[in-house]
Parts: structure tokens; sequence; C-alpha cells
């Protein structure tokens, strides 16, 4: 499979008056042709800022990539002028964001939010363009007719939809979608997803899916990637990660989600907080709330490392073995 | 019964005071923070002390140093530019500028404030009462206020001074009227949030009458808007009290009031620049004092409409 | 649409019969007998009483209110008691030119607020956006017929650009007498206005669409322009109405400075001669010019927002 996508050691900090939060402390990660990587963390893991990042949407003041490279189809996005970032965004690299009912300008027609998009990246003239954004509304389910028609008009889960026409607009190669359906009834959470993976096969887009969800990544995802307090924890296929689980914490994500095999009195949350990301732990960063914790995880940062066929765990455990 | 009431209206209240403590505490801390808004409260303190001050010298002389000095005419050395004898200079009847102005300051910062205190209980009890009961009360109240909405304050303000002679008292209630409807807006705004919220149904479960609920219940929790409100208002208020004294419907010279005294000051506008200059100052100044105690007070009262 | 505007025509009826009673209401308890301030001192009690009873100063006040009302409805608003002139007409003659101050003044306010504002915004603590902002606290706190004032001082008696009085006859000397009271009554509305599109945009500029809007690549200069600006105009709307208020009081403090001929003038001289049919014909007039931009702003709000817009359809 070709790779699409390659972050490296990306490391990005925001300057707020609380003092340094840094977001995200070298991660690394790559995605293929048409392969979904479905990224995984709580709520301040560093999720948003990575999406964000490979974007060049980071807000600059407070946000800063510090360190790092971004390589797009052998482009390092980082190094393109602000011109030339537009080019991609939007008709390269697409992106949806969390909560559909504040996405989309209250002011402006769905057709013509559509509109602009396929306007600024292909040269065609205003009637081919509403032509398209009509195609494109049918294509996620919604009647060209609507096109006329303000976002107040929409329910929550056709908003979404009119979302993910404006991101596939263009027929980008990658897809970054931020949670695409945590604001959504939970009814129309599948339906929406489902819309999405099958775009995507047909289009044959690449997807960064960012969740909290284990569920939807077994659902939709080809590879998984972990993330805690701003580094990559575990990585690999579903087999390794969901089969083979080698982290403390992915090991606890699996312990606090109710199943109906398995007959489990309780179910286990994992204790404690994410560390204050102005001031994390030295040392591994899950070493607070690890139960296998041991002297040497308070002092030194556990590396990557693969324990076979492109598994990689971040524990001083995996280590040792 | 009246034994529940007491009990669950005294826990509710308990709870609310613990909460509204740390909440005027950690807007006084936020407050503190803001330097342009700590800059403005020094300055307005230092005007009321030195008003205070000229108060009680009018109260020791028996005014025989304000008639002496702040209103006798001495039309030798009128228009005289500020000297080291005369800060401010003389005006256009030789009087000292610097004690006119500072005399004057009770007139603008004291009358000001009154009146908003006087539209502040007004329109706060019309929209409490709106917001509260709602319905009939509710349009009937507020239709009232929208009329008198319709008219420009300050076209109000003229309008009433106009109709009862120009003094002091009337000066006062011509500009507390103009400012009912605004107050009443607020105050009936916080009300409708506040009304429903679960405190409040739950000392209605109790049995805890209209009048207790308004008074213990509504009107604390619907402060923090009244105070930013009411301190903007001020400033206003002072604004309006200049501009009838300049009209000649204010405050009447010989009194040494800012507004008049620009008003005397357009005549010799060619011949001094100091007679205009300087009262226009000292009420731009107050203002801003004032204007930048209000933003931060919203700032810290409201931490989210801070960006 | 056209429903909605007929709609809040006709609600402005009871609102201007309610400012109208008010004006009135506070003009008749106002002391003094207009009949002897027609007649004069030395006039007799008998025709004293004569004239009351013409001018139907015996009625109870709601029929004279009535009288008046229907007086206003055929174009008479009585005569002036100082100069027994129709009131009608000299509001009428004046009406012009306070419309002109006012326009003026406003346009002032716009050209110079708005895009002040969107810079402070969009260079949100840079030196520009702090100067702008402190420039904007000293205007809003100052005193227009102060400020006034000094451009008199400044630009007409030290510079000699400008007249500081009248209002010229032609075009080239009315524009030369309108430029110093509009900028002195603009300038205030024009820091207010600074201050709300600035705290407006800077609300906008957070907003979720304005990431999606980045998202679709657009460039920083369409995404300012279509994106942000149209959102952040909604909350402007408003203020610049409720501006316009303002702006009619201080056009009586305008007016009185640069003795400008305007309604605000005519008001404050014939309150002072006790003129109370031309009082109550000029506040009138100024209210019902006030309801009638507060219902425009409306309309306009309704153009800008769809929200508002399908609200409106519905009711």
């Amino acid at each position: 499979m070709k790779e699409l996508l390659k972050v490296k050691d990306l490391v990005i900090h925001y300057q707020t008056d609380d003092g340094l939060v840094e977001a995200l402390n070298g991660v690394s990660l790559s995605i293929g042709e048409g392969e979904t990587l479905g990224l995984v963390g709580e709520t301040g893991a560093g999720k948003t800022t990575l999406a964000k990042g490979i974007m060049r949407l980071i807000p600059n003041p407070p946000g800063k990539i510090k360190e790092g490279e971004i390589f797009y189809d052998g482009k390092d996005l980082l190094a393109l002028g602000d011109i030339e970032m537009q080019d991609i965004r939007g008709g390269h690299i697409s992106m949806i964001f969390q909560d559909p009912m504040t996405s989309l300008n209250p002011v402006m027609t769905v057709g013509d939010q559509i509109m602009e998009v396929i306007q600024k990246h292909n040269n065609i003239s205003k009637q081919e363009a509403y032509q398209k954004a009509g195609e494109m509304l049918e294509l996620v389910g919604i009647v060209k007719e609507r096109a006329n028609d303000y976002p107040h008009q929409f329910s929550g889960g056709m908003k979404q939809r009119v979302i993910i026409a404006i991101a596939l607009a263009c027929n980008p190669k990658l897809l970054i979608a931020d949670e695409p359906t945590t604001a959504l009834d939970v009814t129309i959470q599948a339906q929406v997803l489902e819309m999405i993976n099958r775009l995507k096969k047909k289009l044959n887009t690449s997807m960064l899916l960012i969740t909290h969800d284990l569920g939807v990544v077994a659902q939709n995802c080809d590879h998984v990637a972990i993330i805690y307090a701003g580094e990559i924890v575990e990585y690999g296929d579903l087999q390794q990660v969901f089969k083979n689980t080698q982290h403390p914490y992915t090991e606890g994500l699996f312990g606090s989600i109710p199943s109906l095999a398995a007959n489990v009195k309780r179910l286990q949350p994992v204790e404690g907080l994410m560390p204050d990301p102005t001031d994390l732990p030295e040392g591994c960063k899950f070493h607070t709330r690890c139960k296998y914790v041991q002297d040497i995880c308070k002092k030194n940062v556990p590396p990557l490392i693969d324990i076979g066929e492109g598994h990689l765990v971040r524990c001083v455990r995996c280590q040792k073995q | 019964m009246a034994n529940l009431e007491k009990t669950a209206s005294e826990q509710n209240s308990n709870i609310s005071t613990k909460k509204q403590r740390s909440l005027w505490q950690e807007a006084w801390r936020r407050f503190k923070k803001n330097k342009l808004a700590m800059a403005g409260m020094g300055f307005i303190m230092f005007l009321i002390v030195i008003a205070i001050g000229t108060i009680i010298v009018d109260l020791v002389t028996n005014k025989s140093f304000y008639d002496a000095y702040v209103i006798k005419l001495d039309l030798r050395n009128r228009l005289e530019p500020p000297s080291s004898a005369h800060i401010f200079g003389l005006d256009e009847f030789g009087r000292d500028m610097f004690l006119r102005m500072i005399w004057a300051i009770r007139y603008s910062l004291f009358m000001g404030t009154i009146a908003i205190v006087i539209s502040t209980i007004v329109g706060g009890v019309l929209g409490a009462v709106a917001g509260f009961y709602g319905k009939l009360t509710d349009n009937v109240i507020m239709r009232f206020m929208d009329i008198l909405l319709a008219i420009p304050s300050m076209l109000l303000a003229i309008a009433i001074v106009a109709a009862m002679g120009t003094s002091i008292t009337n000066v006062l209630i011509a500009i507390a009227i103009s400012y009912v409807p605004t107050f009443a807006r607020t105050v009936r705004a916080s009300v409708l949030t506040i009304k429903d919220q679960e405190f409040i149904e739950a000392a209605r479960a109790v049995g805890a009458s209209d009048t207790r609920i308004i008074f213990k219940y509504i009107i604390p929790n619907s402060l923090a808007p009244i105070i930013v409100q009411a301190t903007l208002g001020v400033a206003g208020a002072i604004l309006s009290i200049a501009g009838l004294s300049f009209l000649g419907l204010g405050i009447q010279p010989p009194t040494p009031e800012w507004g008049a005294m620009l008003s005397n000051a357009r005549t010799y506008i060619r011949d001094a620049w100091h007679i205009t200059v300087i009262p226009g100052m000292g009420i731009m100044l107050t203002i801003l004092a004032i204007n930048v105690v209000g933003d931060g007070l919203r700032d810290a009262l409201d931490p989210r409409l801070k960006s | 649409m056209y429903k909605y505007i007929l709609k809040r025509l006709l609600m402005m009826i009871p609102v201007l019969l309610g400012v109208t009673f008010i004006v009135f209401f506070i003009m008749a308890l106002s002391p003094g007998d207009p009949a002897a301030m027609i007649l004069g001192d030395q006039a007799s009690a008998e025709a004293l009483e004569m004239k009351r009873e013409e001018l139907g100063l015996n009625d109870p006040i709601l029929i004279r209110y009535g009288n008046y009302i229907i007086d206003m409805l055929h174009g008479d608003l009585g005569v002036s008691y100082k100069n027994s002139l129709d009131v009608w007409e000299q509001v009428w003659e004046r009406f012009p030119n306070t419309t002109i101050l006012a326009i003026a003044g406003i346009l002032v306010a716009l050209v110079i607020g708005i895009p002040t504002g969107i810079i402070s915004a969009k260079k949100q603590y840079t030196l520009i956006d702090n100067v702008a902002m402190i420039v904007s606290l000293i205007g809003v706190a100052m005193p227009n017929f102060w400020f006034g004032l000094l451009v008199v001082i400044i630009f007409s008696l030290h510079l000699g650009w400008l007249p500081s009085q009248g209002m010229g006859e032609g075009l080239v000397p009315l524009l030369q007498s309108l430029v110093l009271p509009a900028l002195t009554l603009g300038t205030g509305s024009a820091a207010m206005i600074t201050r709300m599109t600035r705290s407006s945009m800077l609300e906008v500029i957070r907003q979720d669409y304005i990431s999606t809007a980045r998202a679709k690549g657009l460039s920083e200069r369409i995404i300012t322009y279509r994106h942000m600006m149209r959102n952040a105009m909604i909350p402007i709307i408003t203020a610049v109405g409720l501006q316009f208020g303002t702006l009619l009081g201080g056009a009586m403090l305008t007016e009185t400075v640069f003795s400008w001929p305007g309604l605000g003038r005519l008001m404050v001289d014939s309150i002072k001669s006790k003129d109370i049919p031309l009082v109550l014909g000029s506040v009138i007039f100024l209210a019902i010019m006030f309801s009638v931009v507060n219902l425009i702003v409306d309309i306009i709000y309704a153009f800008v927002d769809p929200r508002i817009k399908s609200e409106y359809k519905k009711g």
C-alpha cells in the first residue's frame, strides 16, 4: 500500500495565560492510500490538535508547531506557502468537525457553502458548481432542491451530511473526521458512519477517524493508534490492538466498555484523571494512573517499540520481553 | 408546613450565600488584576474624596468660602490664562477655575449616581414584576417601557425639565425617568432566565410567597448585570446632566457645574481656550474612569464574555 | 416580507400614540398660563378666560389630547404662542436640516467605526488594536458638545478652514458647513460602533464555521468578507439603531453649538420661551423619526439574518 500521509515527531504547544500547554509531544503516524486509521483517546489527549496540525489550522498565537514534519504525497506541508496550503485544504485534505450545529455558516445557504469549496478548487462556472453541489447533496441523501435552504432549516444529522458533502465535494485523497458523530443522536450515528464509509470506499479516500469510541474503531478502521497526553502509546492493526492488547492504558480503555459476551460484574474505569497538560509528569506520562507502575516509569520516557509485525507499544514491560 | 418552608429556604439561602460569596470574591480577584479598571476606580475615589472635602468646607465655613471665592465676580482679571497662582486660570467673571472645577464634582458625580440609583430601583422593581408575573402584567409594563424607549432619553429628559422647570430636583427626576426603561429591560431579562431554574421551583414547592421569592432569590441572583448596567448608566447620566446644563436647562449659573461652565465658555471661545478645554476634560476623565470600571466589572462578573 | 413590514407599521401606531400622549401629558403639567403668555401681562381676567376657552384649555386632558391628535392627522399642530406662526410649517421647515445632519453623523460613525473595529479584531492585542481601543474609550467618554467646541477652536478659529456657525446655502457651502457638525455628532457613535464591531468580530472569529471555511481552503480575504463580516454585522445593526437615538439627542446639543437650524435647536429655543405647541410638535417629530429608523433597522436585520427572516414569515 502506498503511503499517503506521514507525520514525524510532531510537537505542538500552546502558550496560554495558565502556562505552556504541551498538547502534542512527538507524534508519528502514517496512513496508506485507501486506508482508515482510527485515533483513539480521552478528551484533551491531543486528538483535535493533531488533526488541526495536519491541516495547518492551529491558531497562532497561542498555538505553535514546534518540531516535526508532515508529508502528504511526498510534499512537506510545513514548508508550503499560505497560498499552496489553501490548495491542499479542501482539495486534497478535507476535514469534518465535531459539532455540526455550529460548523455551518448560519447566514449562507447550504448550496452556497458547498459551491464555495467546488469553485475554489475547480475552474468551473457558477452553474456547473451549483449543479455539482446538488449532486453532492443527493450523494449524501438530501434532495438537491434543498440547496437553497439555510442551515437552521436542517436537523443535526442532516447538517452533518451537508458537512460531509462539503468535505468530499472535491474528491480529496484524505479525509480527517474529528469525532463526526459525537454530537449526534445514537440512532443517527450509525447511519452517518455507514455513509462516510460507503462514500470513502467509493471515492477511494484515505481517512483519519478521530474518536473515543472503540466500537466505532472496530467497525470502520484498518489500523488504530491510541493517544495519551500527546503521545501515541500503542499502534497496530485491529487484530493486534484488540486481540493482543499490550499497553496498560489500552487495556484500561477496553475494561471500561460494557460487553454482552463476557460475564463481568462491574466495569473497570481507568483510575484517575488525565494529567494537566501544563504540568505533565516526568517519565512515562501514564505512570500516575498505571497499575503496573515501577520506579523506572517515573524517570524515563519509554520509547515506542515494535513488538512484532508493526505492533508498536510505548511501555517498559514490553521492552523486557 | 411553615417549618418545612423555613428549613428548606434556609438551606437554600445557605447554599446561595455560600455560592455567592465565592462568586463575589472570585469577581473581585479578577477585577483587581485589571489595571485599567483599578486606575479608573482610583480616580473615582479621588474625585469622591475631593467632593466630600468641598462639602465639608461649605458646612464648616457656612458657605462663606463658597461665596467669597467660588461664585464671587472679579471682572478686572477675567479670562486670565492658567498661572502658578491660579493653576486652571480665571473664568469669564474672574473666578478661579480650579475651585469651580472641584466644587462642581458633586453635581456630576453625586447627582448622576442618585439619578441612577432611583432609576435602578424603579426600573428594577418594574422589570422584576413584569418578568416574574408574565402575561398581562408583563405586557402592560413592557409596552409602557417600549413607549418610553421610543423617545430618545435626552429628548425625554429635556421635555420633563421643560415642563417642570429647571431645578436640581427636576433634573434628577428627568434623568432618572429617562433611564428607567433600560433597567426594567435588563432586570426582566435576567429574571426570565432565573425564574425557571430549579431552586426557584424548590422554594415554590415548599410554599414560599411571591414577595419572598422575588426579594430573597431573584433579586440577589440578578445583581451582576444590574451592577454593570448601573455603573455604565452613571456615566450616561453625568453626560445628560452636563448636556442639559449646557443647553441652559440644568444647573443654573452661578452654581459651578461642568456643562454650565462650558455653556458660558462658548461666548468667549475666541478669547480664552482654557475655560472651554478644562471643564470638558473634567467630564471626559470622569466618564472615562467610570466606563473602564464598568467594563472591568462586566469582565470580572461574567468571565464568559471575556476573550 | 411585505406582510411583516405592514404588521410592523401597524404596531407603530400604538407606540406613537403612547409617545405623543406622554409628551402631551408632560407638557400639560407645565406651570404657567398659555393664555397669559399670548395676551401678555396686561390682559383682563375675562380676556384670559376667553382665550383659555378658545384654546380648549378648560377641557379635561384626554379630550384635549384627542383633539390634538385629530388636528395632527389633519396636518394641524396648532400655532406658536410666541409668534402665532403655524407649528406644522415651522417643524416641517426644520425637519430636513436635522435629517441631513443625522444622516451625515451616522455616516461618519459607520465609516470610521466599522473598519476600525474589524481591523482591531483581526489584529487583536497588537499596537493598532491597543491604540484604536484607547482612542475609542476616549471617544465614548467625550461629551459631544465639548468636542464640537474643540473642533471649532481648531478648524474654524485657528486654521480658518471651515465655518463654525449656521448652514450654508448651495451644495459646496452646505457641505462645508456640514463637516464640523457631522464630525461632532458622529464621533461618539463612531467610538461606540468601533467597540461593538470589535467584540462582535472577536465572537465570530472563534466560531466553528470559520474553521470550516478555513478547512475549505478559502483565502483569508474571502473568509473575512464573506464569512466573518456578514455574521458580525447582525449585532452591529442593532447597535447602530440604538446609536441613532443617542444621535438624535446629541443633535440638539450639536445644533446648539453650531447654530444649525434644525428641529433640536427649535425645540430648545421653544422650551426656553415656554412655547408649548412648538415643543410638542418638535418632540413628536423627533420621536417619530426614531421609531421609523428602528423599523428600518429591524427590516435590514431580516435581510442579513435568514433565521430572523423565516421567523417573520411564520408569524
